[in-house]
């Protein structure tokens, strides 16, 4: 890639930060007003950290609803993010002016299943790197029907394709490895990022990221990431690709340090397994809207905690528990149905052959199921009539209880609160195993 | 559910700005386990499909779940909607999750929301215990 290429792309900055051995870092952020929209984004450029800045969406910008969004504006009430499409191109190019720059990029982060007036909006701003996709911000986040979203996505896709060229490479991020944050095995969450990614290759993007949100299990969550990167080098080799952590998805925990480990584990997590980029939680996720300090003090701990784990000796290599066969299986069954990749995820949601667990949207077929097992790691109870039954083996269908299914929602911050809340009363490490003798 | 309770038919629903799902899952297990019958309408529901599926199934109880942080504004805008249908001005409404009302205004949020006509609020905590005795309070005969 030329030197003007590289620096006005969100892959090019990855690569060469990942080159240098740093861990690119970036919050989840976005605000109403302008001014402090533009603080977040200087305040990240700032942290101790190599970061790229975010500005993310509020909710009535997301679904489409810009009249909402502009009322809110008007009134002066607070939005939960940006509006990128009720405030003017002026205004955002002002926010972003001498803040995003060759070595800061800025990326939009929304959630639409209608996107094409924020990718306009984001472009008419001189951003060019989003994320999303035609499943990921349909199924979760909205009830709008697939096949809308997909059409939707593929236009979008187009448009940010024709931006490429004068040094300018828009990104895009396949948000398909969150899946409602928490109970979607791994090998659903690999290959839907891996599905979407090649969707956004059809329609001409060049430049992409494959998610992956941290779950359960710290060595299934290494074997997963090392799964998607095995199937993304062997479907996307003429691509630019990279591989981004998401900081837990799921309830979060409540205390400091609970929040702290789990956001160390996120970044231990990205150095273990080669990925380039962290996506932080903070410490005050479980209880209000985070502010900027908040954010700053999330992206030093997790650099902190990269740049500590890569003084570690090697980790042991992870067993292969089939997380691989199971997300292969799944995107050879959608590959299989039609060359038109949206075409083949619509058809492949209709037949079940992909099912996310828990997911209420009227497109979904809703017969998939999981659970945590004993180990702490999540696998299916219910596979549905998704093609992996060769794979994954026979299973017992349970249908969990509403204590149960609270039990699992709370699963990782019941963990590491347990933890902090034992090292806080008897000084014992985060492996939540109190050391009691020497406490009584 | 005891023995003279009636079964009761229970929508629940997100609202038309608020993405969250868990909670609705939540929910309607929790609302079957107490021996009732759930519609889940899912996340993201418009206004006018929220109503005109309570017009078609004419539910005992509505409940709408919200946990974005806008609850506030699109409770008020929903409940005067719901209760602008003569078939639905005394259908039992409740509205609750993270309302985005806590805080120093929290019990005038709370009073308005009541005087626009919900049955009941349970707003920002853990209020669980308190939904579950209003279900089933109302499954025999006793709405608060």
């Amino acid at each position: 890639m030329s030197g003007s290429g590289l620096s006005r792309s969100f892959g090019g900055f990855v690569a060469a930060a990942h080159r240098a051995g740093e861990l690119v870092v970036q919050p989840r952020m976005g605000m109403s007003n302008p001014t402090t929209m533009r603080s977040g984004l200087i305040a990240t450029k700032r942290a101790a950290a190599t970061t790229v800045g975010t500005i993310t969406l509020d909710s009535y910008t997301r679904m489409g609803h810009d009249a909402k969004a502009r009322a809110a504006l008007d009134s002066r009430a607070e939005l939960n993010g940006y509006p990128i499409v009720a405030h003017d191109a002026a205004t955002t190019r002002a926010v972003v002016d001498g803040v995003a720059d060759l070595g800061f990029p800025v990326q939009v982060r929304h959630g639409s299943p209608c996107p094409e007036n924020i990718v306009r909006a984001s472009l008419a701003a001189g951003l060019h790197a989003t994320e999303g996709g035609p499943v990921s911000y349909c199924l979760p986040y909205s009830r709008a029907p697939l096949a809308e979203s997909i059409r939707n996505w593929t236009r979008c896709c187009q448009i940010l394709a024709d931006v490429r060229g004068n040094g300018v490479e828009p990104h895009l991020e396949s948000f398909g490895g969150c899946m409602l944050g928490q109970l979607c095995p791994p090998s659903l969450l690999i290959a839907m990022s891996v599905l979407e990614c090649l969707f956004f290759r059809q329609h001409g993007v060049r430049s992409v990221s494959l998610s992956y949100a941290q779950q359960t299990s710290p060595d299934q969550d290494r074997e997963a990431v090392l799964a998607l990167r095995r199937l993304a080098a062997e479907l996307l080799p003429d691509m630019d690709w990279h591989v981004v952590i998401y900081a837990y998805m799921g309830v979060y925990p409540r205390t400091t340090g609970g929040a702290s480990a789990l956001l160390a584990e996120a970044a231990r997590l990205a150095v273990r397994t080669g990925a380039p980029r962290l996506i932080v939680k903070t410490t005050a996720e479980a209880h209000r809207i985070p502010t900027i300090a908040d954010n700053v003090n999330a992206l030093e701990t997790a650099a902190a905690a990269a740049a500590d784990e890569r003084r570690q000796p090697m980790a042991d290599p992870v067993s292969d528990t089939g997380i691989y066969a199971e997300a292969r299986a799944l995107v050879s069954a959608v590959l299989d149905l039609r060359p038109d990749i949206g075409r083949a995820l619509a058809d492949a949601f209709r037949l079940g052959y992909l099912d996310v667990p828990y997911c209420l949207h009227p497109d979904n077929a809703g017969r998939t199921r999981a659970r945590i097992d004993g180990s702490g790691r999540l696998n299916w109870s219910d596979i549905g009539s998704m093609p992996i039954r060769d794979v994954v083996g026979p299973r017992t269908a349970v249908e969990l209880t509403s204590t149960e299914l609270l039990a699992s929602l709370s699963y990782v911050e019941r963990k590491f609160d347990d933890a902090s809340i034992a090292e806080y009363l008897f000084g014992a490490r985060t492996d939540g195993v109190p050391e009691l003798k020497e406490a009584t | 559910m005891t023995a003279s309770a009636h079964q009761l038919s229970v929508v629940v629903s997100g609202v038309s700005s608020d993405s969250h799902t868990w909670n609705l899952v939540y929910l309607r297990l929790a609302i079957e386990e107490l021996g009732h019958q759930v519609r889940n309408l899912g996340a993201c529901v418009p206004d006018e499909l929220l109503v005109q599926e309570c017009l078609t199934g004419r539910p005992d109880l509505i409940v709408l779940s919200t946990v974005n942080g806008h609850g506030f504004i699109d409770g008020m805008r929903l409940i005067a909607r719901i209760r602008a249908c003569p078939e639905l001005a005394t259908t039992p409404v409740v509205i609750g999750g993270m309302l985005g009302i806590s805080g120093p205004d929290g019990q005038r949020s709370h009073d308005r929301l009541i005087a626009a006509g919900y049955t009941a609020v349970f707003d920002d905590g853990p209020r669980m215990p308190a939904f579950r005795s209003f279900v089933e309070a109302l499954a025999v005969g006793v709405t608060a």
